[in-house]
């Protein structure tokens, strides 16, 4: 057998000390999640092959599920109830790809470590990094439709708001965030109470509908909230941001003709490039601190997972 | 020589549910029904390992000892306290836990790779060997849950040895597999051993902590009751696992115990090849019927010979015993060998008394083979 040479017998009085204790910083906590970046991807990878795995059109299905639920609300809203909105499917596909993350994220996420009870016993990591793999799998799906809808624009001939487009990155990051943390803090909730799991697909289904997502904005409850002053609670949703930037860049048209009356319709809120600008980075600040008080609440609730488990 | 792991003031405290209000009904019905109970499964231990060093842990079922390995592996946190650590750790809790299913035996390796802390180049390097070591040179690319337990198993040794980690934790694995793979990972732990790597083994089995480790820790019910050389830590285990014994035994008021072994030439010494007749004094306050255990170790801690107790089957009146034992044709080599005697419950091999080293043995050899049992052999040439 090959005997190690006396270099292979490092001293590890250099190396770093590591410290196990009941609680960690946010700062161990961070760091420690950075340092385990490759293990993210790599449950990130497996979560798809394992997803996609045996089914003979693959990865093109995170593709087709959606192109079928906007086909289908194409085919209700635009063609059975006639809301009139030119180009509805663009309209849709800009706010249906922000839902869609969301939506995968938190609802994979919330079982997670339930369901990986087996790992979560016997493997030490960041535990929350299984939520975070959950995230980074629906960011993937993200991408594909974002570069389907970037294809269908040019094919229709439908250019996004050029100017506008700077905000994508800040309004996605807002929206990675924002989904990370409640994808985080279920995971471990759903630990102590199982029927979360459950209740969370009611939350989720109640919420899409809440957001401007098949429907426009100014036929929401919106503009009757502003004749009040009270437009504010209308964005206690976070998403509601999120969805109309996304929609202002690839709809573009704030107010357009309706096909079927002919009349004016006001469909995103004429808000001007710096509102919106202001609204993102302040939803961006806001996800940020949402997303470390989302690793101290799971560093809280996660000491008891082995009672638990 | 450099300390790799601290272990400082651990305590673990558990809350145990005895009746689970999982659902959120049963909780807001019911907030506080459940009755729970707290259960200390770690008392203040203190301890330090060193580069190089194999330390074995110790104890019953319910000693806390898987406890303690996983604080040091990070799976738990300690209620209290901290540990530290230096370098990397690859712990085998339990073969394959990372492993997912539908993946192949390829995949898999750089997952459970990841999992253990090591990046995909590092895993690149030794992929070949992790596949040379596991033998599943054919199956890699089928998916795992296609794999025998013993493939699986087979796997996921070969990632934890084969990345090479600064500190090994092996808890109670060392049994999987056939005989030729199980020599295959002692080998291996030997191997660890000499490039200086330090190694955490957890088992409750004395003869594979005599094997490996050079010092050992003892846990009861939470606490360290001995951290020192293995066969003074074994014996503390044994009167230990003893006394636990004794207390738990339905309508304990009888106690029975070994005073000792006496020869009746004086001495325990025998020469090669011939018989050795001793007594051993047992006394006991009521009767009891139990078979009687004779071990001999080498110094060096090796198990000689167990007799067969089933065969040895003695009756003891209350107060002082005296039972006649007789080696035959000791087939030992020059040297001082470790006397043990105990006595076990007929059924079931609970035992009544134990006791560790009841005497020395000096054999006497006059030839010139070596070793520990001298094997007549003889050369012909055809």
């Amino acid at each position: 057998m090959d005997e190690p040479s006396a270099a292979e017998q490092r001293s590890l009085v250099a190396s770093p000390v590591r410290v196990v204790s009941a609680r960690a910083s946010l700062r161990t906590r961070l760091s420690n999640l950075v340092a385990r970046r490759e293990l993210l991807l790599s449950l990130i990878t497996s979560d798809i092959r394992i997803k996609y795995k045996g089914s003979a059109l693959g990865l093109f299905w995170s593709m087709l599920s959606p192109a079928l639920t906007l086909a289908t609300y194409y085919l209700v809203f635009s063609v059975f109830l006639k809301n009139g909105i030119p180009l509805f499917v663009v309209y849709l596909f800009a706010g249906l790809i922000v839902w869609n993350m969301f939506q995968t994220a938190v609802s994979s996420a919330t079982g997670v470590i339930v369901d990986r009870a087996g790992l979560v016993k016997k493997v030490s990591f960041p535990r929350e990094i299984l939520a975070l793999s959950n995230v980074g799998a629906s960011v993937i799906y993200f991408v594909i439709q974002i570069v389907v809808l970037a294809i269908f624009l040019a094919i229709i001939g439908h250019a996004p708001a050029w100017s506008f487009l700077w905000l994508l990155p800040i309004s996605f990051l807002a929206l990675y965030l924002l989904t990370a943390s409640i994808a985080v803090v279920m995971s471990a909730i759903t630990v102590y109470l199982r029927d979360v799991r459950h209740l969370m697909d009611v939350v989720l289904q109640l919420w899409f509908w809440v957001s401007p997502v098949v429907y426009s904005y100014e036929n929401s409850i919106a503009p009757a909230l502003r004749v009040r002053g009270l437009t504010a609670l209308y964005f206690i949703n976070p998403m509601t941001p999120i969805i109309l930037t996304f929609q202002r860049i690839f709809y573009v048209n704030t107010t357009v003709r309706s096909t079927t009356t002919g009349l004016p319709l006001h469909i995103l809120p004429a808000w001007s490039m710096a509102t919106f600008a202001t609204v993102n980075v302040a939803l961006l600040a806001f996800a940020i601190v949402l997303f470390l008080v989302a690793l101290v609440i799971f560093g809280r609730l996660e000491g008891n997972f082995e009672s638990e488990l | 020589m450099t300390t790799v792991i601290e272990v400082q003031d651990i305590s673990k405290r558990f809350t145990i549910h005895h009746e689970r209000n999982q659902t959120l009904k049963e909780r807001i019905l019911h907030p506080r029904s459940g009755s729970s109970e707290i259960f200390d499964a770690l008392n203040d231990i203190n301890f330090s390992v060193a580069q190089g060093e194999t330390l074995g842990i110790v104890g019953h079922n319910g000693s806390g000892k898987s406890t303690l390995l996983k604080c040091i592996c990070g799976v738990l946190k300690p209620t209290t306290g901290q540990i530290r650590l230096r370098g990397n750790l690859a712990a085998l809790l339990e073969l394959g836990a990372g492993f997912q299913h539908e993946l192949s035996g390829r995949d898999n390796v750089y997952l459970y790779g990841s999992m253990l802390g090591f990046t995909r180049k590092m895993v690149d390097a030794i992929f070949d060997d992790v596949v040379a070591f596991s033998e599943l040179e054919h199956f890699i690319d089928t998916p795992v849950k296609f794999y025998s337990s013993g493939m699986y198993v087979r796997l996921a040794f070969a990632v934890a040895v084969n990345v090479n980690p600064d500190i090994l934790v092996v808890d109670e694995v060392l049994a999987v597999g056939d005989e030729r793979f199980q020599a295959k990972c002692i080998d291996r732990i030997r191997r660890f051993q000499r490039e200086g790597r330090t190694i955490l083994l957890v088992t409750h089995q004395a003869d594979t902590v005599r094997a490996i480790c050079d010092r050992a820790i003892v846990l009861d019910h939470g606490n360290m009751v001995a951290d020192g050389p293995v066969t003074d830590a074994l014996r503390i285990f044994r009167e230990r696992l003893l006394g636990d014994m004794i207390d738990h035994r339905p309508g304990g008021s009888g106690v029975v115990s070994i005073d000792g072994l006496s020869a009746p030439s004086g001495s325990f010494e025998v020469r090669h090849g011939s018989n050795l007749r001793f007594d051993a004094t047992l006394s006991c306050d009521h009767a009891v019927s139990g078979n009687l255990v004779i071990e001999v170790f080498t110094r060096t801690g090796l198990l000689v010979s167990r007799n067969d107790a089933e065969a040895a089957p003695v009756t003891l009146r209350p107060g002082v015993n005296k039972v006649g034992v007789e080696l035959a044709n000791v087939p030992l080599l020059d040297g001082v060998y470790d006397i043990n005697v105990g006595l076990v419950e007929p059924q079931g091999a609970t035992m009544l008394a134990w006791r560790e080293k009841a005497a020395s043995l000096q054999v006497l050899y006059d030839g010139r083979s070596s070793g520990v049992v001298g094997i007549e052999s003889s050369v012909t040439q055809w």
